[in-house]
């Protein structure tokens, strides 16, 4: 089984993989599998009413919003960067996150390196299957590298504009307090 | 002008880090060159023929003096004395070694500046109007938008990897200066007929391989949804933009082959989808970014002043520069000075250290420490009191950088060319400066008038050649440097593309032709009609019988 980078309440770990693909032409063996949007559509429910949690693959020049209304029953949705350099399942990750509220995994597959953990984790990503055999401290590390963001996505981090006006409202009830 | 806070300084600093560790990964052979290829993209320092090339970005296009002296102590300490200002503003030094790249990159960092996002396929530097603050033709300080933009673009997390570079101008006069509809996106501040402030949003422009003008998808949007539109357009381009060939990977491709209404609904349909409340920013952030654009303390002057009309009448060669070089200032008593990089005989955008200190020197006298760099590769000092001009020309001349063709023939936009670019066909500068020396008499260039040539090396069109009314592409014709004419492009507010003239020149005809095509139009101009006025009413034909058949 696979190793996967996961992140949980924060902290990066590293974790065997539950939910193994299985490539369309295989057959679905019993317990947790992914496979891809194709037979999500055409045979989810039944692998599913076999007992088993499903997840799907979406690949990068496929649509989320195809998988709207599955997405309550889903755990796992693997966005796939066929190459690094491809980063449409950034913008994938937002609208899953954002838009439709998904709360389930959030997977990194494919060319997945770990310069590029910063704008995944902002993007609502959660797990990660690194190609290039990072350990999840190093993941953490480079995630942890800025202290300051600029824009709101789909992490809880706090953009600059945000900061400032935090720090001038403290800054104006300070000086409201030394009756300024 | 906006000044860096302990966020955005913090900011730079992890920068700076996180590329030190990268190089020494890269130097350690922790790395390989593939790996490491894109990293150093990130941070603008590309490999070129001889040396590694840093490229500084130089947001909207404006310096204060520390900054300038800063690239002046880089170009000494790291380079060879000397600098590059570049059509997006920005500045490029040449001759970098890539150990020293990390301590270059941090003494940038000490004043502000950095090379983030300078290459790669992510949202590139804005570029705005040179005259922001000074001209008294905009109708807000696209300063303020354009910071606005820089902090929303700077390591974006969605789209850091895009379908290829994406550039965005912005301009708040009818006049553009910024070439924004050459752009990915240009904006194009405007008042609404109820007098509110909105954005004309224009896409799709771009040069290169298949050049496309703009086309605008939105007549009016409001301000203070800016990023939110952006962040709309950037989504359906990151999406949906081309990513099997480099060559049709730009937003223009994208807008061509859906056509513009197509695209302009869907991004609407995204933008409607978009919560404005998070990507926006609030007003209280908004103004202040607006504080720090705030007017500097003008003084009140008379609208004529007696000390330089009595050095005009003394100097003709103040009296030239005057008429070329500057104009008119928003606030009475004071002008808008152009620093032309042309000088005859010298590389387009070059300048040395020296001439950056006295630029820096010349802002805190006489600028309120304000430099500007514009698209066409020259500087501006936006705030000079007509009392001063004399002194400020006198300075200026002693160190090279006096040269009155703002505008005029020998203004030319030359990329860097064979002589540094691995990607060249074909020599850029020396064409340029034959063309100078052809058109060295002063009198005679400005009898001419307003001519913008534009030299790109390759089809890369770095040097704008689509848009310059004459433009000049550099061809391999066999092994040999041959040169492609086109004339009639314009990247102002008409902006269009140039039609080619005929088969392309070798290297000692291409001066020669454009003296050909000037006789024609001084012969054909009718009264106020500039060269591109003519070619408009006149067409191709004459200019091309003038070089082709007349020649022969
Ligand atoms: C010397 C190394 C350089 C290399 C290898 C290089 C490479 C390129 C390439 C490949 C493109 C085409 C991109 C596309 O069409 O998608 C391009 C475009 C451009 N370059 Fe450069 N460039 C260099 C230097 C410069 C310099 C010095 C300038 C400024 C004088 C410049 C300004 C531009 C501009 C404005 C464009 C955009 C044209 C457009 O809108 O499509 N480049 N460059
Ligand atoms: S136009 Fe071509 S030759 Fe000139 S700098 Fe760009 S890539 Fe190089």
């Amino acid at each position: 089984m696979s190793q996967l980078i996961e992140l949980r309440a924060g902290r990066f770990t590293e974790a065997a993989d539950r939910f193994p693909f299985v490539a369309d032409d295989e057959a679905a063996p019993a317990g947790d599998i992914i496979v891809s949007l194709a037979r999500y559509q055409a045979e989810g429910e039944a692998l599913a009413s076999d007992g088993r949690r499903v997840g799907v693959l979406v690949q990068s020049h496929e649509a989320v919003e195809d998988l709207a209304y599955d997405l309550p029953c889903i755990p796992v949705v693997a966005l796939s960067f066929p190459k690094f350099r491809d980063g449409r399942a950034y913008s994938s990750a937002r609208v899953l996150r954002e838009r439709f509220g998904f709360t389930g995994e959030v997977r990194a597959v494919g060319d997945v390196l770990r310069e590029q953990a910063l704008p995944m984790v902002r993007c609502g990503f959660d797990a990660f299957a690194p190609a290039d055999g990072s350990s999840a401290e190093a993941w953490a590390a480079v995630v942890g590298r800025y202290r300051h963001v600029y824009q709101r996505a789909a992490d809880a981090r706090r953009p600059a504009f945000e900061e400032r006006a935090a720090g001038a409202r403290v800054l104006a009830t300070a000086e409201a307090g030394h009756g300024l | 002008m906006y000044q860096y806070d302990a966020i955005d300084k913090a900011f730079l600093d992890d920068r700076v880090s996180e590329f030190r560790t990268q190089v020494q990964r890269r130097l350690a052979g922790e790395m390989t060159e593939d790996q490491f290829k894109p990293l150093r993209l990130m941070n603008g320092l590309y490999l070129q023929l001889h040396a590694y090339m840093l490229r500084v970005a130089v947001p909207y296009g404006t310096l204060s003096s520390a900054k300038m002296r800063r690239l002046a102590h880089v170009a000494r300490t790291y380079d060879k004395g000397y600098g590059h200002f570049t059509t997006r503003t920005n500045m490029q030094f040449h001759w970098i070694k890539l150990r020293e790249a990390p301590d270059a990159i941090a003494s940038l960092a000490e004043d502000g500046l950095h090379s983030m996002q300078t290459s790669g396929n992510c949202i590139r530097n804005t570029t705005a109007d040179p005259r922001a603050g000074a001209t008294a033709e905009e109708v807000d300080d696209p300063r303020v938008w354009a910071e606005a933009i820089r902090q929303w673009s700077t390591l974006h997390p969605e789209f850091t990897y895009l379908p290829r570079k994406f550039k965005i101008a912005i301009t708040a006069a009818a006049k553009d200066r910024t070439a924004a509809k050459t752009h990915d996106i240009g904006l194009s501040l405007r008042r609404g007929r109820d007098g509110s402030l909105g954005f004309e949003v224009m896409v799709g422009g771009g040069l290169g391989r298949t050049p496309y003008i703009g086309q605008t998808i939105r007549e009016h949007l409001p301000v203070g949804r800016l990023l939110s539109y952006l962040e709309a357009i950037l989504r359906v381009y990151n999406r949906h933009g081309r990513r099997d060939n480099n060559n049709k990977a730009r937003i223009k491709i994208l807008v061509a082959q859906l056509g513009t209404e197509e695209f302009a609904r869907q991004v609407e349909a995204e933008f409607a989808l978009i919560d404005g409340s998070k990507v926006d920013l609030p007003d209280e952030e908004l103004a202040r970014i607006r504080g720090f654009f705030a007017p500097p303390a003008f003084a009140t002057l008379p609208a004529v002043s007696k000390v330089f009309e009595e050095a005009k009448a003394r100097d003709p060669a103040l009296a030239r520069f005057a008429r070329q070089n500057t104009h008119a200032h928003k606030v009475r008593g004071y002008v808008i000075v152009d620093v032309s990089l042309k000088a005859p005989g010298e590389t387009p955008g070059d300048i040395s250290a020296e001439q950056m200190d006295v630029m820096a020197d010349l802002a805190d006298r006489y600028s309120f420490g304000e430099i500007r760099v514009t698209h066409e590769q020259n500087l501006v000092l936006p705030h000079v009191k007509l009392d001063d001009l004399p002194a400020v020309h006198a300075a200026l001349a002693a160190v090279g950088l006096a040269t009155p063709n703002i505008n005029l023939i020998s203004d030319i936009i030359a990329c860097p060319g064979l002589d540094y670019c691995s990607l060249a066909n074909a020599r850029a500068i020396p064409i340029a400066q034959d063309i100078a020396r052809k058109f060295a008499d002063p009198d005679k260039a400005e009898q001419i008038g307003e001519l913008k040539i534009k030299i790109s090396g390759c089809i890369n069109a770095c040097g704008h050649h689509h848009v310059g009314h004459i433009g000049i592409l550099g061809v391999d014709k066999k092994g040999e440097e041959f040169y492609q004419l086109t004339l009639g492009g314009s990247g102002a507010e008409d902006a269009e593309v140039g039609k080619i003239l005929g088969p392309a020149l070798p290297a000692g005809r291409v001066a020669e032709a454009v003296d050909q095509l000037v006789e024609v139009y001084l012969r054909e101009r009718k009264d106020g009609e500039r060269f591109l006025d003519t070619y408009r009413r006149a067409g191709l034909e004459p200019f091309k019988e003038a070089v082709y058949v007349a020649a022969y």
